[in-house]
C-alpha cells in the first residue's frame, strides 16, 4: 500500500471501486499517462477532466482493458477492482469488460433492432430472465423508451444521434455492470440530447459507479460527486512529446470552488486548455 | 453583347478540344463495341437455337445424327453441380481466411504473405489450376481410385474462387467500423462472438457479392475443367457421379464448337446463350446486392 499518494485519505477502503497503483501507459515508446495514483469512489459519478493528450481517455481506456486492442500499448502499475489486479495474466478481459461496461464517444449501436441491441449483450451474459421486462426496463433507465416503445423491431440506426446514445447506454445497463465508463459520451450530440443524457447520468448513479471523460467543464461540474483533473507536461526527448498526469483529485465542489493547485484554478477558469 | 465573350469555334483552344473530344469518344466507341457484339452475336446465334429439349434431352456424340445433336440437359446440370462442389470448397476456406486476415492477423509478415499470396493466387491463368489438379489429384487417382472426376473438377475451380472470396470477405470486414467491435467488446463479448454476431452480419452483402462474382467466374471456366471434370454424354448417376466424368457446358461449347457438324455446332451456340445468361444473372444480383450495400452507408 503506497501511503506516499495524497488522495488516499479522501475515500475510505470500502468505498473504493477502482484504485490505481502507480500506473504509467505508454503507447511504443511515448509515455502516455505516467505514476498515477488515484481512487474512484463506489456509486458516485467521478468526472476525468484535462486539456488533450493528459492521458484522461487511456486511463479510461485501461479499466476496462480496452488498451488491449491497441498495439504496442504498455502498461505498468497496478489496476485494483474488487482486489484483483486487473492486468494480471489470470484475469479474462471479457469477464472484466462484462462488469465494467463502456458508453463511446461516437453512438455506435448496433445494425440491429432496437430490441436486440439491447437483448445481444444480455443474452451473450447468459441472461436468463424475461427479455421483454429487461429490454424495458434498460430502455426506461436510459431515458430513452418513450421514444422507442412503439419502434422496438427498427434499427437502431435509424434513431436520432443523442437517442443513439441513449440506447447504448441502456445497452450497457441491460449487462447490469458494477461500473459505467463514459468517454465524452455527449461531445458529438446537440445542447438538448446532452441534457438528456446529463439527466439520464443523473438516474444513474444511485445504483452504478460512473466514470466519465468530458471536456465540456460546465457538464462536470454539473455532473460529477469528484472530479480528476489532468495535466500535461513536457518531456525531455527532444521531440516535443507530452506526458500526462494527475495534478489534482478532489470533490467537485472543492475543484471548481477553492482549487489547490494554481495549475487546476487557471485551467476551470480557461486560461488554458 | 461584348464580342470577347462570345463562343468562337476557330480559335485554337477549341479546335483542339474538340479534337481531343471527339477522339475520345471513338476510342470509347471502339472498346465498348466487341463487348456489344459477342453479347448480340451469341444472343442472337444461340437464342434461335433455344427450345424446351434443349434443357431436357442429352447430347448426341457427333455424327452419330446429322439433323440433330439433342439437348445439353446434363451439361447445364454437370456445371450446377460441378459449381456447387467448388463454392462447398471455397467458401469456408475463403470466407475463414478473410477473416483471419482482417480480424485476427496484426498486420505481422505472416498476414502480409498470405495477402500477397492471394493477389498472385487470382492472377494464376485458369489452365495452372487445371493441370495441378490433374497431376496431383486426376493421374494419382487418390479419391476413391477415380480419375477425372465432378469432384476434380470443383477442386480445380475453387482454386479460382478463392482469392476472390478472401479478398472480397478481408475487404467487407475491413469496412465495418471499429467501433461497433468495441460496442461488442463492451457489452461483454468475446472476440468470436463479436466476430460472428456484429461484424460478419455487418459485412454480410459484400462478402456475398465476393462470393457470387466468384461463382460466375467458376462457372465459366473451361480450361480448368477440361483436365479434370473432362466430358460426359450421359446425365449423372446418382452418388457415384461425384467420381465420374461429367459433362459442363463450357466444355461442351469447346469440345462442339469444334466439329465438323452443324447441328454440333447449333448446340454449342445454345450452351453459350445458356451460359451467358447464367453469367449475366449472377453478375447482376451481385451488382443488385452491392447497391444495397452501398445505400445501406
Amino acid at each position: 500500500m503506497n501511503t506516499s499518494a495524497p488522495i488516499e485519505n479522501l475515500i475510505s477502503k470500502e468505498k473504493i471501486a477502482i484504485a490505481f497503483e502507480n500506473v504509467s501507459i505508454s503507447y511504443g515508446g511515448n509515455e502516455a499517462i505516467k505514476n498515477l495514483y488515484l481512487n474512484f469512489p463506489k456509486g458516485k459519478v467521478t468526472a476525468l477532466i484535462g486539456p488533450s493528450g493528459c492521458g484522461k481517455s487511456t486511463v479510461l481506456r485501461a479499466i476496462n482493458r480496452m488498451n488491449d486492442l491497441i498495439p504496442d500499448c504498455k502498461i505498468k502499475g497496478r489496476i485494483f477492482y474488487e482486489g484483483s489486479d486487473l492486468y494480471d495474466p489470470n484475469i479474462d478481459p471479457v469477464e472484466v469488460r462484462r462488469r465494467i461496461g463502456m458508453v463511446f464517444q461516437q453512438p455506435n449501436p448496433f445494425p440491429k433492432s432496437i430490441y436486440e441491441n439491447i437483448a445481444f449483450g444480455a443474452r451473450i451474459n447468459g441472461y436468463s430472465g424475461n427479455m421483454d421486462k429487461l429490454v424495458e426496463k434498460s430502455l426506461k433507465k436510459a431515458a430513452v423508451w418513450d421514444e422507442c416503445k412503439d419502434k422496438l423491431n427498427k434499427s437502431g440506426c435509424s434513431l436520432s444521434g443523442g437517442q443513439q446514445q441513449r440506447l447504448c447506454i441502456a445497452r450497457t445497463i441491460a449487462i447490469r455492470p458494477d461500473i459505467i465508463l463514459m468517454d465524452e459520451p455527449c461531445s458529438a450530440l446537440d445542447p438538448i440530447s446532452t441534457l438528456k443524457i446529463e439527466e439520464t447520468i443523473h438516474e444513474l448513479k444511485n445504483n452504478y459507479t460512473i466514470i466519465i471523460v468530458t471536456h465540456n467543464m460546465q457538464q462536470a461540474y454539473r455532473i460529477s460527486d469528484y472530479t480528476a483533473f489532468f495535466n500535461a507536461e513536457n518531456v525531455d526527448d527532444g521531440e516535443g512529446g507530452k506526458v500526462g498526469y494527475l495534478a489534482e483529485f478532489n470533490e467537485t465542489e472543492t475543484i471548481f470552488g477553492s482549487p489547490k493547485q494554481k495549475i487546476t484554478k487557471d485551467y476551470i477558469s480557461g486560461k488554458f486548455g | 453583347m461584348n464580342q470577347d465573350l462570345i463562343y468562337k469555334k476557330s480559335i485554337k483552344r477549341n479546335i483542339i478540344e474538340f479534337l481531343l473530344n471527339t477522339i475520345a469518344i471513338t476510342f470509347t466507341f471502339i472498346v465498348v463495341l466487341p463487348l456489344v457484339l459477342v453479347l448480340f452475336y451469341v444472343l442472337i446465334k444461340g437464342g434461335e437455337q433455344l427450345n424446351f429439349a434443349l434443357f431436357t434431352q442429352l447430347p448426341e456424340p457427333p455424327g452419330d445424327d446429322l439433323l440433330s445433336a439433342g439437348g445439353i440437359g446434363n451439361a447445364i446440370l454437370g456445371t450446377i453441380i460441378v459449381t456447387t462442389i467448388a463454392s462447398i470448397i471455397a467458401i469456408p476456406i475463403g470466407v475463414g481466411g478473410g477473416i483471419y486476415l482482417a480480424e485476427y492477423a496484426k498486420g505481422g509478415s505472416f498476414s502480409k504473405f498470405i495477402r500477397f499470396g492471394t493477389n498472385i493466387l487470382s492472377g494464376i491463368p485458369s489452365i495452372i489450376a487445371g493441370v495441378f489438379i490433374y497431376g496431383t489429384i486426376v493421374s494419382t487417382k487418390i479419391i476413391f481410385g477415380s480419375s477425372f472426376s465432378s469432384l476434380a473438377g470443383g477442386m480445380a475451380l475453387s482454386i479460382l474462387m478463392l482469392p476472390t472470396i478472401i479478398k472480397t470477405t478481408d475487404e467487407g470486414l475491413k469496412l465495418v467500423s471499429d467501433n461497433l467491435r468495441k460496442g461488442a467488446l463492451c457489452v461483454g463479448a468475446s472476440k468470436f462472438t463479436t466476430i460472428t454476431s456484429i461484424t460478419l452480419p455487418t459485412a454480410f452483402r459484400p462478402i456475398v457479392t465476393g462470393i457470387l462474382l466468384a461463382v460466375a467466374r467458376a462457372a465459366g471456366e473451361t480450361a480448368p475443367l477440361i483436365f479434370t471434370a473432362l466430358f460426359s454424354f450421359y446425365w449423372p448417376q446418382g452418388s457415384e457421379s461425384f467420381l465420374e466424368p461429367i459433362a459442363s457446358l463450357s466444355v461442351l461449347i469447346y469440345n462442339f464448337a469444334l466439329e465438323p457438324y452443324k447441328a454440333q455446332n447449333e448446340l454449342a451456340w445454345a450452351a453459350s446463350f445458356i451460359l451467358i445468361i447464367l453469367l449475366l444473372f449472377l453478375n447482376l444480383l451481385a451488382r443488385y446486392l452491392n447497391k444495397l450495400t452501398i445505400q445501406n452507408k
